[in-house]
């Protein structure tokens, strides 16, 4: 099925609600994404950025103000969503209550007018790649969330869209289950090779399952990144706070290369990696996840303010200086813990500081 | 100043091209384009244009723009009578009916009562029956020759004018108020009220301090919707009326009787003008938000008073309206039976022969024409709905409130906007059926329209957009998706056009010919000549294939298991 996969551009795509409350929204500014056939990109940020609209343009269902979107390099901007060749799952599962399982997913190749034979094999394939050939007779009535997404799953998949869109797949089902259900999305989704593209505003579930990730902020994009390099090197204090936790603090170039650098931070000389070289004395942000604090090893000493257990880590909270540090220390079990009120000596692992 | 200028003129002239841009989005589909083509030009042509038509034929005489006809209603002493009279009667019918409707619905709510399931029938009843069963039975019971008055009183009094149509008018309208209210005051949760007895509140004092403000609004808006309804009111008025004449009587008697179409179209607009404002303050008093929907389904059953002191009274006020109502509804069958009614109650087949000789003609155009009318109404109606809800386009808001005004138009002012547009050219309709076709299509679209709506909100978009995504054009979208998921809506639309079809009078009769007749009309002329045992005849098989095909309906329904009344 790989053969199926398409490459889907989003160029200079633009849209502008004209509002009677709010008078114009940019929902969404000036995008260009390129997505590789085959993978899972992510749309990630917070509520409001742009998401949804983002995502209701490339099935066709808003119209762009301006821009393009490519899909193997053909315009469908003209096309109606019947006619995009795109699968989509909807945040509230849209399955038709009227029809029972086995009829919701036939829907689409019924429409094709599929031969009768064929719709009952494929539909089965897909009741068994999500695990429900139990289902076919069930009503959506009748079905747990996890059970209806799946099933909205395997209607989305049993076209065998060259583009899969997700709005939010997971946010109405619990904790526990939205883990299982993402793992089961991207093996579904890694199994078939399709093109998916997927809405969330839940940064690990974004890291669990994309390939790819874009970060938006009031419809612009942030970084365009695999999961690890958004984390490790976030492009800018946002996305640094967006994704996971962070310590941001400042410095000063001391000496600079094109891949390492010399960093002053509050009188302690860290060797980090960079990327670009900058200016002798450059005043620089840099971002340190609280994982990279080493505890105890000598070079900053501050108050601990707060002090949690957490099973697999023990937190602290910091006052240093003017900021707050936090600090996630692995395997607390077999180290020293230190209470609220105590001063502690911290440092930083110089190759996870990243400088912004 | 000028960089300003320039600036907002570009900002213009982007807004138009992103609206014209916005409009080609939205029509990339052609089924689509056809569907609000289709709907607007029904509304224009139908509702519209005859409307503007009627203004500006009361805005001209003798070819020139002037006031003449309004002169004239203030001129004769009698068009003002005419007009008090309906406001009169209209404020008595509202204030009656609206106080009956409020109790009724309380006990089917409130009360541990029997007879439940009966007052509920009875509430919906007269919403389908021809509009002058109620008078017939009237005249039968309290006429000149009537049942009462003269065989059992042996007085010779008159039901025609204010009493009589006070009575008709508020039994036949007084049900419509019984069912909103009912509506509402199941939405409203009990714990609210139960709080307030927790405070230390008596019965009395949680009706008197909780249920009532929170029904105000509902009762207001009850209390317009009756107001309209009388103020339209052809059937009973021009039945019963006698030479108490209302304004909807007095268009047609003009209009039709007097060939004075033009001395007409100043009443129509003032009728049309207070019906109106009936209608926005309904409207705002809608918007207004009442408490009750706001929480929307109750959350748990209700705890039934048991309070003799309460539900004696009502059950037994609520029981004599009930009996009285059957009364009149048994009476009229029986009628189609008697040879002269208040003379000789012999039994005869006479006047059945009659209608199915004589009348056969009658009986068979009404029911082509709504059987015709049925299918085109509800279709439009789900149509409308459907772009008015889920689409975006020019002209939307128009097509809204055009057809939710058309609910609240008087009869009369429909037929007389007909006659006066269709029958000169361009387009000449009248005298043939096409226009009787449209006129009762339009006077039972516009409730399919807004049940439709109501329906549609309540359905997420995305189960339609997941049917795009499968690939399903709109039309299919519609036909597989969103006809199944509003069924009962269908249905029930499907069952009010045709009733609506088969019972409606007042615009039809400025449209019938000698080549289209309709039953109601017939009914009728056999009233205004006295014969009331054809008329009774008439409207025993009026009722009898209304009758049937909600029968036959049912049937089918039941076989789907959908309840007929859930909708409306
Ligand atoms: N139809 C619309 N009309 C006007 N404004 C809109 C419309 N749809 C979205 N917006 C606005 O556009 C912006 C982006 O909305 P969008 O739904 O794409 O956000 P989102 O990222 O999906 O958010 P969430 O995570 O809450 O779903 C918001 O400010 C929103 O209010
Ligand atoms: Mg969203």
């Amino acid at each position: 099925m790989n053969n199926a996969a398409k490459p889907v551009k989003l160029k200079d795509l633009t849209k502008t609600f004209t509002t009677a409350t709010r008078g114009e929204v940019k929902a969404v500014q000036q995008v260009n994404i390129d997505i590789q056939p085959g993978e899972f990109f992510t749309l990630l940020g917070p509520s409001g950025c742009g998401k949804t609209t983002l995502l209701r343009m490339i099935a066709g269902f808003e119209m762009p103000t301006s821009g393009q979107i490519l899909i193997q390099d053909q315009d469908v901007s003209s096309k109606t969503p019947d006619k995009r060749d795109i699968g989509m799952v909807f945040q509230n599962y849209a399955l038709f209550p009227h029809l029972n399982v086995f009829n919701n997913i036939a829907y689409g190749l019924k429409l094709k007018k599929v031969p009768k034979d064929e719709i009952v094999k494929r539909v089965h394939i897909a009741l068994n790649m999500v695990q429900m050939d139990d289902f076919a007779e069930r009503v959506p009535s009748q079905m747990s969330g996890g059970q209806q997404q799946r099933v909205a799953l395997a209607r989305a998949l049993v076209m065998e869209p060259s583009v899969l869109l997700f709005d939010e797949p997971l946010s109405n089902l619990d904790a526990k289950l939205r883990v299982h259900m993402r793992d089961e999305i991207r093996r579904i989704q890694k199994k078939i090779g399709i093109t998916t593209v997927y809405v969330t505003h839940d940064q690990s579930e974004a890291m669990a399952v994309s390939d790819k990730v874009v970060i938006l902020k009031d419809g612009i994009v942030q970084q365009v990144d695999t999961p690890q390099r958004v984390y490790q090197h976030p492009a800018n204090e946002f996305v640094a706070n967006f994704i996971g936790k962070a310590n941001i603090l400042d410095g000063k170039i001391v000496e600079s290369t094109e891949t390492r650098a010399k960093v002053e931070i509050r009188g302690v000389v860290f060797d980090v990696p960079v990327y670009k070289k900058r200016a002798k004395g450059t005043d620089v942000r840099v971002v340190v996840r609280p994982e990279s604090v080493l505890v105890g090893k000598q070079g900053f000493t501050a108050t601990v303010t707060k002090s949690v257990y957490m099973g697999t880590t023990q937190d602290y909270r910091l006052k240093f200086e003017a900021w707050d540090v936090e600090i996630s220390d692995n395997n607390p079990t077999s180290k020293r813990v230190y209470d609220e009120g105590e001063e502690m000596a911290f440092s930083f692992d110089p190759d996870s500081i990243h400088v912004l | 100043m000028s960089i300003q200028e320039t600036g907002v003129q570009s900002l213009k002239r982007n807004k138009f091209s992103e609206y014209f841009q916005q409009m080609r989005f939205t029509f990339r589909d052609p089924i689509l384009l056809v569907s609000v083509l289709s709907v607007l030009i029904v509304v224009v042509m139908f509702i519209l244009i005859p409307l503007f038509t009627i203004l500006k034929e009361s805005l001209f005489h003798q070819g020139k723009l002037s006031l003449y006809h309004y002169n004239e209603i203030i001129r004769l002493p009698y068009n003002l009578d005419v007009i008090w009279n309906t406001i009169k009667l209209g404020l008595s019918v509202s204030a009656v009916g609206t106080f009956i409707a409020f109790i009724f619905a309380y006990a089917i709510t409130y009360l541990k009562i029997p007879s439940k399931r009966l007052f509920k029938i009875l509430s919906v009843l007269p919403m389908i029956s021809p509009p002058f069963v109620i008078s017939l039975a009237a005249i039968l019971l309290f006429g000149r020759s009537g049942l009462v008055t003269r065989t059992l009183l042996g007085i010779r009094t008159d039901i025609y004018g204010f009493w009589g149509l006070m009575l008709t008018q508020t039994l036949s309208f007084f049900p419509i108020g019984v069912l909103m209210l009912t509506n509402l005051l199941q939405n409203i949760d009990p714990s609210v009220e139960e709080a307030s007895q927790a405070l230390g509140a008596s019965q009395w004092k949680v009706f008197t301090t909780v249920t009532l403000p929170l029904m105000i609004p509902g009762i207001a808006n009850a209390a317009l919707l009756i107001f309209i309804q009388s103020l339209a009111d052809f059937g009973n008025a021009i039945v019963i009326g006698g030479n108490y004449t209302t304004m909807a009587v007095q268009i047609y008697q003009q209009g039709i009787g007097s060939y004075d179409m033009a001395g007409a179209t100043a009443l129509a607009v003032l009728l049309l003008l207070i019906s109106m404002l009936g209608f926005i303050l309904q409207h705002q008093v809608i918007g207004k938000k009442s408490y009750v929907t706001v929480t929307g389904k109750a959350a748990k059953d209700r705890v039934l008073i048991r309070n003799k002191k309460a539900t004696i009274p009502v059950y037994t006020f609520c029981m004599a309206i009930s009996i009285l109502v059957m009364a009149m509804y048994a009476l009229v069958p029986y009628g189609a039976f008697v040879r002269l009614w208040g003379v000789d109650y012999s039994l005869t087949w006479r006047w059945m022969k009659y209608v199915f000789t004589i009348g056969m003609p009658y009986i068979v155009d009404s029911t082509i024409l709504s059987a015709l009318s049925t299918p085109i109404a509800v279709i439009l109606g789900l149509v409308s709905a459907f772009i008015i809800v889920r689409k975006t386009f020019p002209g939307k808001r128009l097509l809204e409130s055009s057809i939710l005004m058309a609910i609240a138009l008087p009869g009369t002012v429909m037929g007389l906007g007909y006659v006066l547009t269709y029958n000169t050219p361009p387009l000449i309709l009248t005298g043939g059926s096409v226009i009787l076709v449209v006129a009762l299509v339009i006077r039972s679209m516009p409730v399919g329209t807004r049940s439709a709506i109501a329906a549609l909100k309540q359905i997420d978009p995305s189960i339609e957009e997941a049917a795009t995504v499968c690939g399903a054009s709109s039309n299919k979208v519609f036909t597989s998706v969103t006809i199944p998921l509003i069924k009962p809506v269908f249905f029930s639309s499907l069952a009010y056009a045709f009733i609506r079809g088969m019972t409606l009078v007042s615009t039809i009769i400025f449209l019938v010919s000698a080549k289209w007749q309709m039953l109601t009309v017939a009914i009728m002329n056999q009233v205004d000549q006295g014969l009331y045992g054809a008329a009774n005849a008439y409207c025993l098989v009026l009722i009898g294939i209304v009758g049937l095909v909600m029968g036959a309906m049912s049937l089918i329904l039941k076989k789907m298991s959908i309840d007929l009344g859930a909708g409306y």
